[in-house]
């Protein structure tokens, strides 16, 4: 197969998958349990991107207090509880990790 | 009308733009890759284009160099981004009045990135019409830049360092979307589960981990929830 081939059919594979239910949702009969599963999709996916990716560190799991992503995502979490801003989350986290990246060097 | 379409559009590019910090490097370790790989500039770019998902194209351009044959790409990239049929279904009750050129067109923008942004406006309280021109905004920002960032990484290169602070900016902003949309004990232990499966289900290949997280975090969301009074 050449690569370009590849592309189209992976670019529509990808592309259908996208399209899959705001294609067909309106088609069909919406059984209960599945509208009330929609609700949970946005916290069940982020955070299974989230939480992956505060306790990995140079490609390993590191939970312990020398790892700035977990203690920077930790700040972040709380800054966003409380103030429900997005900017202010973004700032506190990153000027967190950047601190404490040289705080924790050699740690 | 017009004025509202504006406001929703824009609002939607300044929403998205901050997530840019973190998408860019991807978009830069893509081009390189895809260079390393010997694919040529078009396929590199067009890739971008055509497919569109990072994560599944930094795979897709490692498996090129290692000379995997085309229909093991195209199962993984197909594999990679099933997650996003998760998002095609969160998704489908906001927008299902559109015309059919319109759901085309969103789903085509339909990334984790432009996700995240868009499915937090459609919950927020208030007039409602008008918010796929946020959703728009914000997919045709990450579009643009992911663009950008992958030929730039095409022509220079990646010169990133390991543990590159910036692209912390993508799971942070995913924290500030998501964690006060967390008011309900259902919601929350939907979140914990699935954060904490797709950390043990993080050897798993080709994100696997991250659908089976989301799927066992659904479904405890449900259970929690109960049966509907």
């Amino acid at each position: 197969m050449s690569i370009w081939l590849v592309m189209v059919l992976a670019g529509l594979a990808t592309f259908g998958t996208r399209l899959s239910f705001i294609y067909t949702l309106d088609r069909m009969r919406v059984p209960g349990w599945f509208q009330r599963a929609l609700r949970f999709v946005p916290a069940a996916v982020l955070s299974a991107i989230i939480l992956p990716e505060l306790v990995t560190r140079n490609s390993g799991l590191d939970l312990s207090w020398h790892n700035p992503q977990l203690l920077s995502g930790i700040l972040a979490i709380l800054v966003a509880w409380r103030t429900k801003n997005v900017i202010l989350t973004i700032t506190a986290g990153m000027l967190a990790l950047l601190i404490l990246q040289v705080l924790l060097r050699g740690a | 009308m017009e004025k509202s379409r504006r406001r929703e559009f824009w609002a939607g590019v300044r929403d998205e733009t901050p997530i840019l910090l973190g998408v860019v490097p991807f978009g830069l370790i893509y081009g390189a890759l895809a260079m390393h790989a010997n694919l040529s500039l078009a396929a590199s770019q067009a890739m971008s284009a055509i497919i569109f998902a990072g994560a599944s194209q930094i795979i897709a351009a490692q498996l090129v160099a290692a000379g995997a044959t085309g229909i093991v790409i195209l199962v993984v990239v197909f594999v990679v981004n099933l997650r996003h049929a998760l998002y095609s279904a969160s998704m489908a009750p906001y927008i299902k009045h559109l015309d059919p050129a319109w759901k085309l067109l969103l789903a085509y923008l339909l990334t984790d990135e432009a996700y995240a942004v868009a499915i937090t406006h459609y919950r927020r309280e208030g007039e409602a019409a008008e918010r796929h021109w946020y959703f728009l905004g914000a997919g045709l920002t990450l579009w643009s830049s992911w663009q950008v960032s992958t030929l730039c990484g095409i022509f220079i290169g990646a010169q990133i360092p390991p543990n590159w602070p910036l692209s912390f900016v993508l799971p942070l902003t995913f924290i500030a979307l998501i964690v006060p949309a967390l008011k309900d004990r259902a919601s929350v232990a939907a979140a914990l589960v699935a954060g904490l499966v797709g950390l043990l289900a993080m050897g798993f290949p080709y994100k696997t981990g991250l659908l089976l997280a989301a799927f066992t975090g659904i479904l405890t969301g449900l259970a929690v929830e109960g049966r509907p009074k």
